[in-house]
């Protein structure tokens, strides 16, 4: 059942194990949706996590991550006027 | 769904950490290397130069490059990626060639590499990671340390007085005329982390198209050195570091520059055998003869007299023998005049050292060359020299040979080639000990020391025969 009504939001997925507590993710979120856990992950660190809502899928937290594998933000396809991602393919 | 994830270019899991954290990198945290690594990975993936691409890891944090990159990778020593990548770009005229380097590695140790392959405008593409510091080793002053700076090695600053100035890398290129692309940019922020993927790609396509060289100065956080929470860094990046280095596009020649036109390769096993001379139906292969004993042989003289080129054409008549023969030359750095030497070991099993210590026969060809080694021959040995050296002192009662080379060499008008003579002389002398290299050997031997002068080769096998016609009628032992 579709409702129209639901709106897809973007979210980012944070792995806990792979985040060393360094913050740019955190300072760089304009939305401040992410915050630093109050327990430590598997690799002995504090790590980043999503609060829960007020992502706007710009990938922010994604290119200013040092961990090439932590973040993904998951976006879902809307109409034209999106500036996320802005680096990519047209821009080179 | 558009997901923004890791590239395809990176790999899946980094083995470097393994155990508990195969997919962490090495870095410390807030490192501006992760965030590098993943935008180069995008761009190869956008550009689809994955399959062309190298990527040459340089010393410094860097240094495992290879865990990350999934690429052609090389790790070369420190500061010797612009000479790698040029041979690389070279040989491999359709790769894509990275270096990534940071500021001790490229501005330090690799300047005149650096210098030298940007006004080449070599076809690679340099990632120059700019964080002020030597981060691998402890947070030593780089030649990128702002004046002021606290580092490890700089206590109280850096003080230009004592260390000089920051060294400004892209204006320092821009003076050259090769280079297509130099551009300085900055990990401070996502906006400019951004920013940073577009020069890449830049960067990049002009690999991809050959256009040339691409520098690109990545200005990057380094919070464990300069001991900086994250805002603290943020900060340090956009007001001390971009006001020493400002960030910009220095240059941008990619759409006035036509692809590098480089002459193909040919690493064929014919055509190197060309370029080195070897003819392979001519490969002799050496013997096993345990019952020859090693022969050592010294022979030295001044630059100029024919001494270790001597010393080649009997290397090459004792291997026309099918013996393992050695052939070791010391020579100074003067083309004529300096002292010259050269070993030869002509053995029935393999050699272990080309170094001669002490020699069974030495030739010396002037009298320094008498008296420095004439002390370190064997007790059988002998010592052949040319006459005009005069008086000497013998030692230990070793047998001494004086051989009146100029004479025959002129008489057979050409006063050079006293090395010859003496050649024959041995040849002579070989015979009454057991040590016979065939007159067709030496004849070989001639043949190969002459092979670029073909004019020489009659005239010389004459001068041999002279030395060898002298021998047999004054040689006693």
């Amino acid at each position: 059942m579709t409702d129209k009504k639901t709106k897809l939001e973007p979210y980012p997925i944070i792995k806990k194990n792979e985040c060393k507590a360094c913050e740019r993710c955190i300072i760089g979120c304009k939305q401040n949706a992410l915050e630093m856990s109050k327990d430590l992950n598997d690799i002995g660190y504090y790590y980043a996590k999503y609060k829960g809502k007020n992502c706007n899928g710009c990938g922010d937290c994604y290119y200013t991550c040092p961990e090439p594998l932590a973040i993904e933000v998951h976006i879902p396809k809307k109409k034209k006027n999106r500036k996320d991602n802005y680096g990519s393919e047209d821009n080179g | 769904m558009k997901i923004l994830k890791k590239a395809d270019s990176i790999y899946d899991i980094f083995d470097r950490k393994g155990d508990n954290s195969p997919y962490v990198t090495h870095y410390c945290a807030g490192c501006g290397h992760g965030i590098l690594h993943k935008l180069i990975g995008e761009v190869m993936d956008e550009l689809k130069i994955q399959e062309r691409s190298v990527m040459i890891s340089p010393v410094g944090c860097a240094v495992f490059g290879y865990y990350y990159f999934n690429c052609g990778n090389v790790q070369t020593a420190h500061g010797r990626a612009p000479a790698v990548g040029t041979a690389i770009s070279r040989a491999e005229d359709n790769a894509v060639v990275m270096s990534y380097q940071g500021d001790g590695d490229l501005a330090s140790i690799g300047l005149n590499e650096t210098i030298q392959t940007a006004n080449r405008g070599e076809k690679i593409a340099v990632f120059f990671v700019n964080n002020t510091v030597y981060g691998m080793t402890g947070g030593q002053m780089a030649p990128t340390t702002l004046i002021g700076e606290v580092t490890v090695t700089t206590q109280n600053g850096r003080d230009p007085d004592y260390t000089g100035y920051p060294m400004h890398m892209c204006e320092l290129l821009d003076n050259l005329k090769a280079p297509v692309l130099i551009e300085r940019v900055s990990l401070a922020n996502p906006k400019k982390i951004r920013k940073v993927k577009i020069a890449i790609k830049k960067a990049l396509k002009i690999q991809k198209e050959g256009k040339g060289y691409s520098f690109i100065e990545v200005l990057s956080p380094c919070p464990t050195n300069l001991r900086t929470n994250v805002e603290e860094t943020e900060k340090f990046l956009n007001e001390q570091m971009e006001k020493e280095f400002p960030v910009k596009r220095f240059r941008d020649r990619s759409k006035e520059v036509e692809k590098v036109k480089r002459e193909k390769s040919d690493f064929s096993t014919e055509n190197l055998d060309k370029i080195f001379n070897i003819d392979r139906t001519k490969v002799v292969e050496p013997t096993i003869d345990p019952s020859y004993e090693e022969l050592n042989v010294k022979i030295a003289g001044f630059g100029g007299q024919g001494v270790l080129s001597a010393g080649l054409t009997l290397a090459q008549a004792a291997c026309a023998e099918k013996r393992q023969v050695s052939w070791y030359p010391a020579y100074g750095p003067e083309q004529r005049g300096g002292t010259a030497n050269c070993s030869v070991v002509i053995a029935g099993d393999t050699i272990g050292s080309p170094v001669v210590e002490s020699s069974d026969i030495l030739i010396a060809f002037n009298k320094p060359a008498y008296e420095k080694f004439s002390q370190n021959v064997n007790e059988n040995g002998i010592i052949f020299y040319d006459s005009r050296i005069g008086e000497i002192d013998v030692l230990n009662n070793i047998k001494t040979i004086s051989v009146p080379v100029h004479k025959i060499a002129i008489e057979l008008g050409v006063p050079k080639a006293i090395n010859t003579v003496m050649l024959g002389v041995l040849m002579e002398y070989g015979k009454k000990i057991n040590k016979e290299i065939s007159k067709e050997s030496f004849h070989q031997g001639i043949k190969e020391t002459f092979r670029s002068k073909p004019k020489l080769i009659d005239k010389n096998i004459e001068i041999l025969e002279a030395g060898s016609n002298w021998a047999r009628e004054n040689l006693k032992l």
